[in-house]
């Protein structure tokens, strides 16, 4: 319910609940189930292909379809594309046909509702007895079931005609279901029953109720109309009715007869004539216009009555209504050109008179007849068409239902009732051409619900497995490029097959949907219970969300468009993945260490890394020393510094600190960026939009001769990295340069990030290769707060090393500086003179890294990182040794 | 979803108003008033209505109007139900449900409408839970109350609300341990002038009393459910039984509830009690008229044809009657132009006749269409469409139950064209 109040639009919310309700629909409470239909009436519109189309063409072989859907692998591939509904479409449809047996009114209206909107054709006709069962209820249920019944019955006669006398009319109906039910009773009408229908018409006619007699007169008159057959039926009776001693009855006839003499262009002559008869006696103005006009458009027919009825007309013009007097003018004009021999003089009498009327649309429909017929020098060229013009043969009025157009409104709603659209109505969508992934609804196969997962137990057991298989291949790819990659993903390849077999065996999806699909099937049912298993890892290393490379795994496999779901897994696999990279990274010492953690799951944690540690075994990975190096010799020259933060932690603070200018890298040369080169540094600040992004400057800078326009940020890989784009440089002008910033998320690993920076014509493959030492960011404490920590972040998180300062270095000063160039670190002020101190925090884990310089004799130091982050400690070690040994 | 309601009179007063979301103005029920201005007698105006900033949806029920305002989308059947469910709940509480007795009970009503509704969302409905929470008003406690200040809202929550059998609360006891139910049909037909059937069919229900200790679980099995075309259910009945087994099975609510409706396939031949033998004729000259009607039994089975009742609306130009019946008494209300003929018992012996002289407004024209008979009887022991209820069995509990069924067959919408 809450859901239809906040967000009617977010139709991807229900997709994990959608059996969810579907299965608890009848336990609901009766108010809940209406709002909840309507709900899944509308997603049902969204997520499944129309059941229709089929029926119009297999029409006959409806039973086929059942068939088909037994048989659906087989059958999925020929024919033109049989229609195979979606379980979960059948299942919603059989979870609400029991509710068509509620004793509330609102609910049984609902699930017809949602029949008649999702349900093949052929089983729509189940909700008719319920719907006529409404109709003993009170008078307005009757009044808004008796719409709805209104308008299916334009659509589909044959739902509600073996209850054709459900709507005989009782005298005691207030009018508005009197009305209601003429008009189904009309819409029902054929050639079967109309002997019936017009038999209990004729009892309508006679009733007191002379708007209900009224609308029956129109009735019949449609009924004639539609039915071929008793058209003739119809005209004499309603002849009968002209004599009827009241004058709506009369009136209404008259209309009705002009209507059916117009659609039935035969010999009615004495119709006319009778009708001309009459004329005197009939008083309503609408039914005198109508007499009128026939008399003009039918003049030929009866040449001696219509000058004697325009003659009567012209005694009494002054005083009709207007709409009767406009018919005049048209008489008059009409015989002016069939027999203007006798009706000339009449004819100009008439002209004249309204020409001095007080209406001016009938001084204006006579001045335009007078131009259109009296020949006169000026107006020639209309004069020889004015016969063309007014005698033209007139196409015959269609008469139909009110309720015609009702049906472009959801039955049951209040738009519909109103046929208006009322606010908050939410349109019903067409139908999907393609019915969109069935497998998000998924996820719910996975819950501990018994019936619907029999092989949840299986599952799990592949699921894990693939877990090892796409560690490893992440691993493999980052230590060594070689072609390992093959074996690994075949192997995915083959547990994701199992998977695939044991998700059909639990509910026999139909296999059309293909290899890709069921590959991001097997990602997003992975995802839920490694989700929960890892909830507490979770919330220890929060910001480490987002990595460069895991993903890969995902994308490998043809996953296409990488759906929430898929990367959801590949988010929480990056967790994984990024824990076990320390590990192998940190060389042997490592898988000791970790034990020491601080975090407070630790019981998860070890879990955890069971599996890593089991990866580690299984394949060793190749030492990350060669790439990793020369990562690094670009950074070792870089960087300057210039640095920032805030953030809060327990006890310290990660502050800003602002230091000198800052080293830039070259992203894009302009030579193969045509002209377009830019440049890019570390600010040092903290990103704005996300604090776990690391802030990049880009200067673009226009070295072409002419403007480039909309220099924009590409697709990224792999696809989880976590960029924030900068906005779209509109426009840059030759020699112009421009700078932005962007935030990228790098997981606290030195992977490249590649991108594509496009302008509007060109795009060009560019990558941020970031320093260790720009990963962290400054954190302020106190000398004993570092202690403290650094106690916490012995044995297997403590890297350390001697090295030779360059004498250079000597100072206090240029040491800090040294190291600050390195790494965004901030310094903790010590009273200790041989020891300097730094402590920083990894910007997407917010890890701590701590930094100690102690100075010996004869200028060696004891270089010593404290951090959990085993991989950075070892790489942040190597950079700053060579920092300061250099210099 | 329900944003206010309004209590209106039969005379067009508005004496009640309850709003669920913020205050609307009562000047929203103007064109409501234009409507009904329009439509003129009460029953025919349309039970939804727009208006340039809200909806109202209205019904009719004993001389009142409930009018509710929504402003946005909601089936409209969902609030005309909940309305009626209102109405039905001032009934069972009150005993009926009109103007005075609302206003009578004002506390206790919007109690009652507060509870109900939540929001402007239906909350508990359920008259079980409901009466938990608020007692029905009864003599004794209203003194109570009155000298002590209380208030007849309960202390404690429902239990029902949050189980899984809402619509029954847990210990409830009875000395006596007793479940009757009433098998109620009701014929509806429409006889033509010379007694042929247009149209006729029998609607059914189950009524139940069920006072029971516990947590009894009732079965409840018919000789021949075939007959049965379409039902619905109390909430309590478990369909998935009924739709292998066709027996009913079910952990009744405590006290007096519906527990099925049901539907006689239209293709059974409908027995038709009572035959009527009617002249009703209007002089074309002079300003009066004859009326002559006989009835008969027909197919009877047998019983006694009770309580039968002839409403006859006669066309408004009818000043007065001057009937003779020789059985029963006969009135006239001379605003509604209703003759309403009191026969009771139906002796085969001696017809009841109803016979006399219309006399009608001078110069009026003769009514185009001879009014049409109204026909209410009452038939006990029997179910006309043959439905019988093989047994009643319980489990769940120890004790043994009295069990009762009695059959009424009542004339529904029973008319007869002349």
């Amino acid at each position: 319910m809450a859901f239809e109040e906040v967000c009617p639009d977010r139709i991807d919310l229900i997709h994990k609940n959608y059996r969810k309700l579907c299965n608890l629909l009848v336990d609901v409470e009766e108010w809940g189930q209406v709002v909840i239909i309507n709900m899944l009436t509308r997603y049902a519109r969204t997520q499944f292909t129309s059941p229709w189309k089929e029926d119009a063409v297999f029409d006959e072989n409806n039973e086929k379809a059942f068939y088909d859907s037994d048989s659906e692998e087989k059958q999925g591939q020929k024919e033109a594309k049989p229609y195979i509904m979606d379980p979960d479409h059948r299942l919603l449809l059989r979870n609400t046909k029991p509710l068509l047996q509620s004793r509330n009114t609102a609910v049984v209206m609902a699930v017809a509702q949602l029949y008649w909107h999702l349900a093949p054709k052929h089983e729509v006709s189940i909700v008719t007895k319920s719907l006529v069962r409404l109709l003993r209820s009170h008078r307005e249920v009757q009044y808004v079931v008796l719409q709805n019944i209104a308008t299916m019955s334009i659509q589909k006669k044959g739902m509600f005609e073996p209850y054709m006398k459900s709507f005989y009319v009782r005298s005691t109906d207030a009018t508005h279901i009197k009305t209601l039910k003429l008009e189904i009773l009309t819409n029902l009408a054929n050639e079967a029953n109309i002997s019936t229908i017009l038999r209990e018409f004729q009892t309508y006619v006679k009733s007191q109720d002379k708007a209900f007699a009224a609308a029956t007169i129109q009735a019949i008159g449609r009924c004639a109309t539609n039915i071929s057959e008793v058209t003739d039926t119809c005209l004499n009776g309603l002849v009968l009715l002209l004599s009827n001693r009241d004058e709506t009855v009369v009136a209404e006839s008259v209309v009705v007869i002009k209507k059916l003499l117009q659609t039935q262009p035969t010999q009615h002559s004495d119709i006319i004539k009778h009708m001309a008869k009459l004329f005197d006696n009939i008083t309503v103005p609408m039914a005198r216009a109508s007499i009128l006009w026939l008399m003009g458009e039918y003049c030929e027919r009866v040449p001696k009555i219509a000058p004697d009825v325009l003659r009567k007309m012209a005694k009494t013009f002054t005083s009709e209504e207007d709409i009767v007097k406009l018919q005049t003018v048209n008489l008059a004009a009409k015989l002016y050109l069939t027999n203007s021999k006798q009706t000339k003089l009449l004819t100009q009498y008439i002209l004249n008179l309204g020409k001095y009327d007080q209406n001016y649309d009938i001084r204006d429909r006579t001045r335009f007849v007078r131009q259109l017929i009296v020949p006169n020098e000026k107006s020639g060229a209309l004069n020889k068409y004015a016969r063309r013009i007014l005698l033209a043969p007139k196409p015959a009025p269609v008469l139909e239902s009110a309720f015609k157009d009702r049906d472009r409104f959801q039955l049951g709603t209040l738009s519909h009732s109103l046929n208006i659209k009322a606010t908050g109505y939410q349109e019903l969508s067409d139908w999907p051409a393609v019915a969109p992934d069935p497998f998000v609804r998924n996820v719910e196969v996975i819950e501990p619900v018994q019936e619907w997962a029999p092989s949840v137990g299986k599952a799990k057991q592949p699921k894990s497995d693939n877990k090892f298989y796409s560690d490893d291949e992440e691993k493999e790819e980052e230590g060594s490029v070689s072609g390992s990659e093959d074996s690994s993903s075949s192997s995915e390849e083959s547990g994701s097959e199992s998977e695939e077999e044991s998700s059909e065996e639990s509910e026999k999806t139909s296999s059309d949907s293909g290899k890709s699909s069921s590959g991001s099937e097997v990602s997003s049912s992975e995802s839920e219970p490694e989700q929960k298993k890892k909830k507490q890892i979770k919330k220890a290393n929060v910001r480490r969300s987002k990595q460069t490379a895991p993903d890969s795994d995902s994308d490998e496999n043809g996953n296409g468009p990488v759906s929430k779901t898929s990367s959801s897994s590949a988010e929480s696999s990056s967790d994984s993945e990024s824990d076990s990279e320390e590990d192998s990274d940190s060389d042997s010492p490592a898988p000791q260490k970790k034990t020491i953690v601080k975090t407070k799951p630790k019981v998860e944690v070890r879990s955890k890394k069971e599996v890593s540690l089991l990866d580690l075994d299984d394949f060793s990975p190749a030492p990350p020393s060669t790439p990793k190096s020369s990562v690094f010799s670009s950074s070792l020259l870089s960087d300057l510094e210039g640095l920032s933060l805030s953030n809060v932690s327990s006890a310290m603070q990660v502050t800003t600190s602002s230091f000198g200018p800052v080293k830039t890298y070259e992203l894009l040369h302009h030579m193969t960026g045509k002209g377009l080169s830019a440049k890019y540094h570390f600010p040092r600040q903290p990103f704005l939009y996300q604090p776990s992004m690391v802030a990049v400057q880009v200067i673009l800078t226009n070295s072409s001769d002419h403007s480039l326009e909309e220099i924009h940020i590409g697709d990224w890989s792999p696809a989880s990295l976590n960029i924030h784009c900068f906005n779209t440089v509109e426009r840059l002008e030759s020699e112009a340069s421009v700078t932005v910033s962007m935030g990228i998320d790098f997981s606290d690993s030195t992977q490249a990030a590649n991108f594509q920076l496009c302008t509007k014509e060109d795009q060009f493959s560019v990558s941020i290769q970031p320093a260790v030492g720009e990963l962290l960011m400054p954190s302020t404490m106190k000398e004993p707060d570092f202690c403290n920590e650094q106690k916490k972040l012995m044995g297997m998180n403590e890297t350390s090393a001697t090295l030779t300062m360059a004498t250079a270095n000597a100072s206090k000063q240029n040491i800090s500086k040294q190291v600050l160039s390195v790494a965004n670190v901030a310094v903790v002020s010590s009273d200790q003179n041989n020891l300097q101190r730094f402590a920083g925090r990894t910007v997407s884990s917010r890890a701590l890294v701590l930094v100690t310089l102690e100075l010996r004799e004869s200028s060696t130091a004891l270089l010593t990182i404290n951090t959990e982050k085993s991989v950075m400690a070892s790489m942040l070690l190597r950079d700053l040794k060579q920092a300061l040994s250099q210099a | 979803m329900i944003h206010s309601l309004f209590l209106i009179s039969h005379a067009g007063d508005l004496f009640l108003e309850k709003h669920w979301k913020s205050v609307i103005s009562r000047s929203v029920c103007d064109y409501f008033f234009e409507a009904k201005e329009k439509a003129g007698d009460p029953e025919n105006v349309a039970p939804v209505l727009q208006t340039p900033h809200h909806y109202l949806i209205s019904i009719y029920r004993g001389k009142l109007f409930f009018l509710s305002v929504t402003q946005t989308e909601v089936p409209p059947l969902f609030v005309i139900e909940f309305l009626h469910r209102v109405a039905d709940t001032f009934q069972d509480y009150f005993g009926e449900c009109s103007e005075s007795v609302i206003k009578e009970n004002t506390v206790t009503v919007y109690e009652l409408l507060e509870e109900m509704l939540d929001n402007g969302f239906p909350l508990a409905t359920e008259s079980n839970v409901l009466k938990e929470m608020i007692r029905p008003p009864t003599i004794l406690r209203s003194v109570v109350n009155t000298l002590t200040g209380g208030s007849n809202v309960g202390g404690i929550l429902p239990t029902g609300q949050l189980s899984n059998v809402p619509w029954r609360r847990v210990g409830v006891k009875y000395t006596n341990n007793e479940a009757y139910f009433d098998v109620i049909e009701e014929i509806d037909a429409i006889l033509d002038k010379s007694g042929t059937t247009v149209f006729a069919e029998i609607q059914g229900v189950i009524e139940a009393c069920v006072k029971l200790s516990g947590m009894p679980d009732l079965t409840l099995s018919f000789m021949n459910p075939r007959l049965l075309d379409d039902v619905s259910f109390h909430p309590c009945v478990r369909f998935k039984r009924w739709e292998s087994e066709r027996v009913m099975s079910f952990i009744p609510p405590d006290g007096n509830f519906r527990l099925m409706s049901y539907h006689v396939s239209s293709q059974n031949l409908v027995a038709i009690p009572v035959y009527v033998k009617q002249n009703i004729s209007f002089l074309e000259t002079g300003s009066c008229g004859r009326l002559d009607i006989t009835i008969g039994p027909k197919q009877t089975m047998g019983k006694m044809v009770e309580g039968l009742m002839v409403t006859i609306p006669m066309p408004k130009s009818v000043l007065s009657v001057n009937l003779i019946a020789t059985q029963g008494t006969y009135t006239f209300d001379l605003t509604t132009k209703v003759v309403l003929w009191d026969v009771g018992k139906l002796n085969p012996q001696k017809l009841p006749n109803l016979r006399g002289s219309l006399s009608m407004q001078v110069g009026a024209p003769k009514p185009e269409e001879n009014p049409s008979i109204n026909i209410d009887l009452k038939i006990q022991q029997l179910a006309i469409s043959g439905l019988k209820v093989s047994r009643l069995d319980m489990y769940g509990e120890k004790y043994k139950p009295f069990k009762g069924v009695k059959y009424v067959t009542k004339a529904g919408k029973f008319q007869v064209r002349t």
